[in-house]
């Protein structure tokens, strides 16, 4: 398992690599640039060129892309040009938020949809199986800032007031911070009406972001688990006369999470990359929010320094997934 | 059986929609303090992002200036809501007889947040500190944007773009309560401009302990190493920074040492919501008590609604620009015919919002040196097609264009203005190729290189001052060159000179002068001057709106 582990930490390298040279290129194949963008209607030529001169930009992409590397290795990706910070320090700021709402959306995903997905499955044919197909379906279909604006309208103002429309926390509310988690920072401090404060600002995003992973979880649950209510070994299994209990856990809501854990894992992969959509509607200031506008400002070193960050929590949180196989599945455990 | 699993679904799937809920039945062990009592004094208003920065020398954006408007003060103010100079830190000035030299009277006693001295020294520390910008970031015209703008160059030359001359010579200490500035030239434009937000009074102790002008050497990389810029910033205003959680908000507290009237309004939260929808549907739900940049088709919904509207009077100019170095766009009767085509008074009627007003020029009335008497060319397409034929022009195709995903103030919706343009322009025989791109950063880069040869843009006024319009558009060749395919020594050779005359009434009578010599030249068409709006729940009270956006929260309170 530690073999397996090193040789796919060890395919980070040529996966960072060639992502970061791909990039690099498209990058600066986009029309325009970090000067137009910062210039605005002040935008001359002169400045324009300033601007490039002062970031580097006015030299070959080789000679750029060669600095870039020899400061990535050290993990620093440089300044964003739009706000002078450093990348590293405008990633850390904003991915604790987007940790806590990829959290939240998959608690409510994984949650509802293992289980959902298993009933249906139980009761293959009926009622609640086809109502779970139906939900799922509607769940994938629907835009995720449709249903954000829905939850934010019948639960954040429209219809009814229990939940906060946007944000983090209540700007009136009086908060310490040591880790930018702020449910847990709540937690720490003893300030738990923070703490409280920060799980109803979760709560609508959660929702809205865990939808579509929810009704992914759901169809492959119930695929899997009808999979193998089917194999032998289950019948083996009810045959020697184990309890109903036993059989379901033991012999087929193991076997089933196999493909269901390959999913989450992916599934949280995509939204430790951001949610887009979801951090515009309720202004929540995770990474997404911040690598679209980057993208409009042409900020190359926020864009070049996020994907690669972005892509190795992706090859982690997958390879914590596999990991993960051999817990579920000694079979896999020997390989 | 069939029930009780049945059951257990339901349990199981509920159990898990409120995990999320489950970890939050401990209850607070702490003095509620921040609630009830305080949101009465707690202001929270939504801008659309993070400042830049905190250290207003180093700003020129909206976003900024909203915050750094209310931590420091100027030398020189403006009366709310105007743009007319008033003492501030200064309680008098009076300038030498060739107007190179002003001597200001500082007001006593006042102190910085730090508890420092504001006298004399600390005024002339400041101009020095902004003379001496060093280095290619600092003089870069997206950090130091407005001090180029007003005295040009620094001590040394670092950036090629900045000016090599400069309008300041020097800043001398008489005494602790007098300060004087020495130019290197007459300037109209100077006492004025002292009112900008850049050239506001900040803490010497401060700016040098939590070095505010540190810049790492990393090459291709430059940022700000210090602190003062996001955590310590230091000035004599109403409010200090309490803290800045990027991304989220900035919030500030009254500042007890205050000299002035004491703010109503403990705290001051900036909270950052960049969706237009989402920052209505804030105050709507009431999670903020104000906001701004309230796009135009809202407006009327939330008056029908009982919130409060605010316009900030009209101070930007929205144009089609004609680009002369593209045929036909060089011969004065195309242009001036597609000025007869265009009906402003329609499409300012037909697309802005309420209080609009039809540009003549190009800038707003509110500024000196504004003309009544221009060329006008209200909308007359027989005269167009008249001035088509005597033209003699045969190829009538213009390509026309307008950016994508956008609203500015001055073009809240590009393409419907695109449209009702073009349809004009083909009643009276053009045709018009579309040509769009992405705002930013396309359609900048392209509108100021001269690749368009018809466009649509405009110009938002940083300070009240006519070389803050026209200046900035035909002064120097830039702009007008690049932008409009233009190039007039003359004009350019009156706008310096009109910018260094410091008697007014000389001053005012050369820019209108100008203006109308401009407007006969035509190298664009303005068509809209616009009042941007600000929301507020019905029970806010105090709130003045600024053309220049120096808007002071001090005196907002909750009715």
């Amino acid at each position: 398992m530690l073999r397996f582990a090193v040789r796919r930490l060890l395919l980070l390298v040529p996966i960072l690599f060639g992502l970061s040279l791909a990039l690099f290129v498209w990058l600066r194949a986009l029309p325009g640039g970090p000067a137009a963008a910062l210039l605005g209607e002040r935008n001359t030529a002169a400045a324009q060129a300033q601007i490039r001169s002062l970031y580097g930009l006015d030299q070959p992409v080789w000679v750029q892309y060669w600095k870039f590397l020899k400061r990535a290795v050290r993990l620093d990706f440089g300044t964003s040009i739009s706000t002078h910070r450093t990348v590293t320090s405008e990633f850390f700021t904003r991915f604790p938020a987007t940790i806590e709402l990829t959290l939240a959306a998959l608690i409510f995903a994984i949650g509802v949809g293992v289980p959902l997905g298993y009933f249906a499955a139980r009761r293959h044919g009926t009622f609640l199986d086809n109502a779970s197909v139906i939900g799922s379906l509607l769940g994938v279909t629907i835009p995720v800032f449709f249903l954000a604006f829905l939850f934010k309208y019948l639960l954040a103002g429209g219809v009814f007031s229990v939940l906060p429309d946007s944000g983090r926390l209540d700007p009136r509310l009086i908060a310490t911070h040591p880790t930018n988690f702020y449910v847990l920072d709540g937690l720490l401090t003893r300030e738990y009406d923070a703490s409280w404060d920060a799980l109803k600002h979760l709560i609508l995003p959660g929702l809205a972001l865990g939808t579509i992973p929810l009704a992914i979880i759901v169809r492959i649950t119930r695929a899997a688990v009808l999979d193998v209510v089917h194999e032998d070994y289950v019948r083996t299994a009810e045959a020697k006369g184990l309890s109903v209990a036993t059989v379901r856990r033991r012999h087929i809501l193991r076997n089933a999470l196999l493909p269901v854990s390959t999913t989450i894992g992916l599934q949280t992969g995509l939204l430790l990359s951001g949610a887009i959509l979801t951090e515009t509607v309720f202004a929540f200031p995770g990474v997404g929010k911040f690598v679209a506008d980057a993208i409009s400002a042409r900020d190359y070193p926020v864009l070049q320094g996020f994907v690669l960050i972005i892509a190795t929590v992706y090859v982690l949180v997958n390879l914590l997934v596999d990991l993960s196989y051999g817990l579920i599945d000694p079979r896999v455990r020997l390989r | 059986m069939r029930t009780s699993s049945a059951r257990r679904t339901l349990l199981l799937a509920l159990s898990g929609a409120l995990a999320l809920a489950g970890a939050a039945c401990a209850k607070s062990d702490r003095d509620n303090s921040s609630g009830g009592n305080s949101s009465k004094s707690t202001l929270v208003f939504a801008g659309s992002s993070d400042p830049k920065s905190l250290d207003p020398a180093f700003v020129s954006d909206g976003e900024s200036i909203r915050v750094t408007r209310n931590i420091y003060e100027g030398l020189v103010g403006l009366k709310p809501g105007t743009t007319e100079v008033e003492p501030k830190l200064a309680t008098e000035w009076t300038a030498s007889a060739d107007g190179t030299q002003y001597t200001f009277k500082l007001r006593q006693g006042v102190k910085f947040s730090d508890g420092s001295t504001f006298d004399a020294a600390a005024a002339c520390f400041n101009f020095d500190r902004w003379y001496n910008f060093k280095g290619p970031l600092l003089q870069s015209s997206s950090l130091s944007y407005y001090w180029q703008a007003v005295f040009g160059g620094f001590a040394t030359h670092d950036s090629e773009t900045a000016p090599k001359t400069s309008l300041y010579k020097s800043c001398s200490v008489t005494d602790a309560g007098t300060a004087v500035v020495t130019l290197t030239a007459a300037s109209g434009a100077f006492l004025g401009s002292l009112s900008l937000p850049s050239f506001a009074m900040q803490s010497p102790t401060a700016l040098k302990q939590y070095d505010a002008d540190k810049v790492s050497g990393k090459e291709d990389a430059p940022s700000f190493t210090g602190s003062y810029w996001n955590q310590h910033p230091t000035g004599t205003g109403p409010y200090k920074l309490e803290k800045w959680t990027v991304g989220q908000e900035v919030d500030l507290v009254a500042n007890p040492g205050y000299w002035g009237d004491k703010p109503k309004l403990n705290r001051l939260v900036f909270r950052i919501i960049s969706d237009n929808n989402a920052r209505l549907q804030a105050l709507e739900n009431g999670s903020v008590d104000g906001y701004d940049l309230v796009a135009p088709q809202d407006i009327k919904t939330l008056q029908g609604k009982g919130f409060q509207l605010l316009a900030r009077p009209a101070f930007n100019v929205g144009y089609i620009g004609f680009n002369q170095k593209k045929a036909p766009l060089n011969n004065p009767k195309i242009r001036q015919a597609i000025a007869y085509a265009v009906n402003r008074e329609g499409l300012v009627k037909n697309q802005y919002p309420e209080g609009s007003e039809v540009a003549k020029e190009f800038m707003p009335p509110a500024v000196v040196g504004y003309a009544d008497d221009v060329q006008e060319y209200a909308y007359d397409p027989e005269k167009a097609k008249q001035l088509i034929k005597d033209s003699g022009v045969t190829d009538l195709t213009i390509e026309f264009a307008y950016p994508t995903d956008v609203s500015r103030p001055y073009m809240p919706s590009p393409v419907d203005n695109w449209q009702l343009i073009k349809s004009d322009l083909e009643k009276v025989g053009f045709t018009v190729k579309q040509r769009s791109d992405k705002w930013s950063p396309d359609y900048n880069d392209k509108a100021s290189t001269g690749a368009y040869q018809m466009f649509l843009l405009g110009w938002t006024g940083d300070y009240a001052d006519p070389d803050n319009f026209i200046g900035t558009f035909f002064r120097d060749t830039g702009v007008a060159v690049s932008q409009f395919g233009w190039d007039d020594p003359a004009i350019r050779k009156q706008l310096s000179e009109a910018r260094a005359e410091p008697d007014a009434t000389k001053r005012e009578a050369a820019y209108k002068e100008i203006n109308r010599a401009i407007m006969t030249e035509l190298p664009g068409l303005p068509y809209v001057h616009t009042k941007p709006y600000l929301a507020f729940k019905s029970n806010v009270k105090g709130f003045v709106p600024s053309p220049v956006q120096d808007e002071s929260y001090s005196t907002v309170s909750f009715g």
